[in-house]
């Protein structure tokens, strides 16, 4: 079989499919910024994760450290166990504290880390002990209009009250 | 009157057994086209002569398109996003609807029309002048011959026109959002990356293509196998490759998306 010119496109063409495979996956995908390799999970339970989702990152002073790898449901405590993968650069003391977030108004939720001041780093497989629940806005205005009612209420009793003096 | 009811039921009785039958047949020949592709990986070369005229050929049709594809969907999606102030997520958006769904299933409607085609018509042309039935009398099987290595090619080149078409869709997105409108570069890239996930988008997104691939050049080689040997033959089973194959993309499409991305919320 001898070579042709044929074969040189074919040679050319494939090339380029991989090339537009490596551009889809290196540059338009997050490959590039994986580093699967070294890491280590944390668990953190959550009363109320909100509209968190699996692969939301996990932030810390707004610098991406992590990715959520996992949400369950825990039917011993009844509240939702996070899973997030953690890279192995940063390490966190054991009185970290994890709150669920949201980046801007109507964006999507993350995770953020506040460091504590402990002098031992949390390992591979630990559980973050302090853990803040999302906000839902649901609960947020019933909360604001409650105490907008009791604080109604209490003036005019207070109205009343200065009514029967006189 | 009865009569003529009693024809058009037998009509319609008709059309539903030979459909059924013409499906088992094609079952069969797809089966027996995967049996006996073993000499298209043996003599590889004819593989890379027929991914020269279904890859190769489609290239400028696939990049031009992707090209002008990508353009309007950045124009369409930074029309829509700036009412948000969200002009910045238009990278997101054009990565997201080329690489999940419109590379696939744009990439395969024009493999189906530029090179489904002319396979159906090759094959049902060499039928038509009683090449496959000479290739036989030499004892050369013209299923493993003819059919194998054209499936092959398909099915190996569909994912590389996809995924052009998808980069070369991102880069008209670019230029016009970004080159044209003036949306920050930065922000683009950095939101899409955000936003496209390898495993999740791009992996599904090829596993669409080779799925769409298969699809087209079972379709394109089995309408041309069976085609009847006339002239009229080969033009009605061109146009039923065309036919056929963009509503199997279109079906399977909503098929692999139901599966694959229900599990986002």
């Amino acid at each position: 079989m001898q070579r042709t010119t044929m074969d040189l496109w074919v040679g050319v063409f494939v090339m380029a499919g991989i090339g537009a495979l490596l551009i889809l996956a290196l540059k338009v995908g997050n490959l590039g910024t994986y580093s699967a390799a070294e890491s280590y999970t944390l668990i953190g339970n959550f009363e109320n994760i909100g509209g968190l989702k699996v692969r939301a990152p996990v932030k810390s002073a707004g610098v991406v450290v992590g990715r959520i790898t996992d949400i369950r449901f825990n039917t011993e405590t009844y509240d939702a166990a996070v899973t997030m993968n953690i890279d192995n650069r940063y390490q966190f003391p054991r009185d970290t504290f994890a709150s669920i977030l949201t980046s801007g108004l109507l964006g999507e939720q993350y995770i953020g880390l506040a460091a504590g001041g402990d002098e031992t780093v949390l390992k591979n497989g630990d559980k973050i002990m302090k853990t803040n629940s999302a906000m839902v806005l649901e609960e947020m205005i019933g909360r604001f209009l409650f105490d907008k009612a009791s604080e109604n209420k209490a003036s005019e009793d207070s109205d009343s009250d200065d009514d029967g003096k006189k | 009157m009865p009569r003529r009811i009693v024809i058009g039921i037998r009509g319609v009785g008709h059309r539903v057994i030979d459909s059924i039958w013409r499906l088992g047949y094609a079952s069969r020949f797809f089966l027996l086209t995967l049996l006996k592709s073993g000499i298209s990986f043996r003599r590889f070369g004819l593989v890379i002569r027929e991914l020269y005229f279904t890859g190769v050929l489609s290239l400028i049709i696939i990049i031009v398109s992707g090209l002008f594809v990508g353009m309007v969907l950045g124009l369409q999606g930074y029309e829509t996003l700036q009412r948000f102030g969200a002009e910045s997520a238009v990278g997101t958006m054009v990565a997201l609807s080329l690489v999940r769904e419109l590379g696939p299933v744009v990439a395969a409607l024009l493999f189906a029309s530029r090179a489904g085609s002319a396979i159906t018509a090759e094959i049902g042309l060499m039928k038509a002048t009683d090449q496959l039935a000479a290739m036989e009398m030499m004892a050369v099987d013209p299923i493993a011959r003819v059919v194998a290595p054209r499936f092959w090619a398909g099915v190996i080149s569909m994912p590389f026109l996809a995924a052009m078409f998808s980069v070369v869709g991102v880069f008209g997105g670019y230029l016009v959002a970004v080159v044209l409108i003036g949306v920050d570069d930065g922000s683009f890239w950095s939101q899409m990356q955000n936003a496209v996930d390898f495993r999740y988008d791009i992996v599904n997104g090829v596993i669409k293509t080779c799925v769409f691939g298969v699809a087209v050049t079972a379709i394109a080689v089995f309408e041309g196998y069976d085609a009847s040997p006339t002239a009229e033959g080969v033009s009605g089973a061109t146009t039923r490759t065309v036919v056929t194959s963009s509503l199997a993309i279109l079906g399977l499409d909503f098929v692999l998306t139901s599966v694959m991305f229900r599990g986002m919320s």
